[in-house]
């Protein structure tokens, strides 16, 4: 019996420690330090919020760079898709994250790469099918990622290019821009992101 | 640069291991250390409150301790999941847990193991996320470490009584996981982690649509997932998440803090034992497996998929679905080998999607279940095939076998053989119930080999406590979450009261001198024989499931 109440009082006194004091010390902590960050850094065009600059976007606009295939559309939608249909059911159900989970043998994947592929090619008719960068064409695991590689990028800009009028010259610096390197030249892989990009040529838009 | 980076990381470690294994031989055996001014305060409240005396306990008593204590915590937190809809800070307004999925996340978090058959977007309220989830991986991870002590102190033998199991659990919170993971909480919140009590965001995206920014305290909890080898994401996509695990240096943070306790513990035993060789030679065992299962699966990875090769897509990055580009092979792969070999069950790309040998790999090292392993249920695995060889190689030169100056008797082999059989009974007797019957094939979501793998990989993460998974599973299901909820219980208890018991037997005994025939375990020798025993017996179970699972799919693979 004894042994039960030492069980209670030390899981009550780990309960408070852990679950309570301790997070909320480190959020307090958190909040002062890295304001932004402990904020889910949000970023900000024209004064207003428009995104995370550690999640990706559903871009589809053709004269935006296109980032990875995501199973959850990056949580992006419409309003109308919160609406439920006549089944009760509803196109966004709420913020979710991960990828479909296929298998490399599913045939279900090379037939969504196939088609994908496809559409790709058909946006962009310089390009030649080999020289397609695998990231484009697969899922990521969060369904957020927010980066590409710099040669996804690169592939892209002679049709942003013509159907903004910008120049090639012009898109390359902002891809240079905004592609950060291996972290101290080691860790990691250069990477590009999809959103900063898009921004700097949705300001030279307008 | 692949294999620099994957290099450097386990150069870091190789780095910390020493220190740390001084720090945790100090907390565990009661040792002066510099931060004793604060903690002596901390723990003195804390026994004071609670009641704890600082008496010692047998091994018996100590092993109910734990169940008992380990207990409680389940039904509390069992209240809370089944709850959470009403008790306030639930800023996402997510409902409460239907009982067999609650179930099976206490089970699940208890254990250590961090299986999730929800996504924390819509299962969990914020106050589920701390109170219940941060709350179990910081006991659940010092419950593990407090019996591989006791188990330490029965075979360094100096004293009858395993220690106390109150002492070591509140030691253990106070003294390791919780001042390292205030320091990896902020690293990770400066690296862009959230750790805010608010709820989700929306904003209205530079197209016009509105995306859902996640937000919560995540960073509290993505620090001891780590350190506390749990493994259990705040988001559905785990460490894939960006805001989980936002950039390299992140990553890097998190495999170390992965790896440092299970790795460190192995150089405490050497201090206890007084016997560093003896630890030498444990280590040596653990780190060539690991870096045999590295390559494969970094290889594997590297070489792409033929079936997207032969669909037209470019393999020369690699397989990189279900991967993020921030990481891209090297860190997946590391990560994905570093997550199963210390069974975490963190993931930073979708296990579903790996080649079907780099998935082998992931598996096959969840199979073995010795390599470093958990908070100290690995190392004591690894200790329970050490006596086993000791045993085997006894039987063939006809001596009475002897492990750290102790006669390994049959009580002991008894015990050691309850504790190998039933880690290979409850991954495959379940897989095969699985695949004969409805509600366990309805989960399979990948046609072919794949499918079977999907089974295996289930339980097997379950009966090993790592947590991880070919998430394509739909495992919400009254099957999937009252079968492996069993399988996580079994997988953790059995064991280890085999083994504290073993450790009681033993300390219990008296030392036998060491003499001109006596078998010498902290030679190179025995590294090898030890490997060899971990290989045979994993190789002898598990070969007919593996091939019908991962190697066939290799075989035929883009064929």
């Amino acid at each position: 019996m004894k042994v039960f109440l030492r069980a209670i009082t030390v899981t009550i006194a780990l309960f408070i420690l852990c679950g309570f004091a301790y997070p909320l010390a480190m959020t307090g902590i958190s909040q002062s330090l890295f304001h932004k960050q402990a904020n889910g850094s949000i970023i900000e065009s024209n004064g207003r919020a428009v995104g995370s600059e550690l999640l990706g976007q559903n871009f589809t606009d053709p004269r935006f760079f296109h980032g990875r295939i995501s199973a959850v559309n990056y949580n992006t939608y419409k309003p109308e898709d919160k609406v439920p249909d006549k089944n009760g059911k509803t196109a966004y159900s709420g913020a979710a994250s991960g990828s479909a989970n296929l298998a490399p043998s599913n045939p279900a994947l090379a037939q969504r790469v196939k088609n994908d592929m496809e559409a790709f090619l058909k946006a962009n008719p310089d390009v030649k099918k080999e020289d397609i960068p695998a990231d484009l064409l697969t899922s990521s695991g969060s369904g957020l990622d927010p980066d590409i590689s710099p040669e996804a990028a690169r592939i892209q800009i002679p049709a942003i290019s013509k159907a903004t009028g910008i120049g090639s010259e012009e898109l390359n610096k902002i891809v240079e821009k905004y592609t950060t390197g291996r972290t101290l030249g080691i860790f990691g892989e250069p990477r590009v992101n999809v959103l900063k990009v898009n921004i700097e040529i949705s300001k030279m838009l307008k | 640069m692949g294999i620099i980076q994957i290099i450097i990381t386990l150069a870091l470690l190789a780095v910390l291991v020493i220190p740390a294994g001084k720090y945790i031989f100090n907390v565990i055996t009661g040792g002066k250390s510099f931060i004793d001014p604060v903690f002596d305060r901390v723990d003195s409240l804390i026994y004071k409150v609670t009641g704890v005396k600082r008496s010692e306990m047998g091994w018996k008593q100590y092993a109910i301790s734990l169940l008992v204590t380990n207990l409680v915590m389940t039904l509390l937190v069992y209240l809370i999941f089944r709850l959470q809809g009403h008790l306030g800070f639930n800023p996402n307004k997510n409902g409460s847990m239907e009982p067999f999925l609650a179930f099976n996340t206490a089970i699940s978090f208890i254990t250590n193991t961090n299986l999730q058959h929800y996504s924390g977007e819509w299962g969990l309220s914020h106050l589920s996320q701390l109170a219940a989830i941060t709350f179990l991986m910081f006991t659940s991870a010092a419950s593990g470490f407090a019996a591989a002590a006791a188990f330490m102190r029965g075979l360094a033998g100096k004293t009858k009584n395993a220690g106390n199991f109150f002492v070591d659990l509140i030691r253990i919170t106070t003294r390791i996981l919780l001042p390292i993971s205030m320091v990896i909480t902020l690293l990770l919140v400066w690296q862009g982690v959230p750790q805010t009590l608010s709820g989700n965001q929306t904003v209205t995206t530079i197209e016009g649509t509105l995306q859902d920014i996640p937000l919560g305290p995540v960073a509290v909890l993505e620090s001891i997932k780590h350190l506390g080898t749990n493994g259990g994401g705040f988001f559905g996509a785990n460490s894939s998440h960006p805001f989980e695990n936002p950039t390299p240096l992140a990553n890097l943070v998190e495999i170390l803090s992965m790896m440092l306790l299970p790795a460190s513990l192995v150089y405490t035993f050497g201090l206890m034992l007084k016997n560093k060789k003896q630890s030498r030679v444990i280590f040596a065992a653990m780190a060539i497996l690991f870096l045999t299962a590295l390559p494969v699966c970094y290889l594997a990875e590297q070489a792409g998929n033929p079936a997207l090769s032969a669909a037209g897509l470019n393999q020369a990055m690699g397989n990189l679905e279900g991967k993020e580009v921030r990481f891209g092979i090297a860190q997946s792969a590391l990560f994905t080998t570093v997550t199963t070999a210390f069974t975490t069950g963190a993931v930073n790309n979708m296990h579903d999607s790996l080649t079907p040998l780099g998935g082998l790999a992931a598996l096959g090292q969840m199979m073995l279940n010795v390599v470093f392993g958990g908070k100290g249920v690995g190392f004591m695995n690894m200790i329970m095939y050490a006596i086993l060889a000791v045993f085997l190689c006894g039987l063939m030169v006809g001596r009475t076998p002897e492990f750290l100056g102790k006669k390994i008797e049959g009580k002991e082999m008894k015990l050691i053989a309850l504790a190998i059989l039933v880690h290979p009974f409850i991954i495959l007797i379940p897989s095969a119930i699985a695949l004969v019957t409805g509600p366990g094939l309805a989960g399979i979501t990948n046609p072919g080999f794949h499918g079977l793998s999907q089974v295996l990989y289930e339980f097997t993460s379950a009966a090993a406590n790592n947590g991880s998974g070919f998430e394509g599973l739909a495992d919400n299901s009254l099957f999937w979450n009252f079968s492996t909820g069993l399988v996580m219980f079994f997988g953790r208890y059995i064991s280890m009261i085999a083994l504290l018991a073993v450790s009681g037997s033993l300390a219990a005994k008296r030392e036998v001198p060491v003499g001109i025939g006596t078998f010498k375990t902290d030679n190179k020798l025995f590294t090898f024989i030890l490997i060899a025993v971990v290989l045979i017996v994993g190789a002898l179970t598990f070969f007919p499931a593996i091939s019908l699972g991962p190697v066939a799919e290799h075989l035929t693979l883009g064929k």
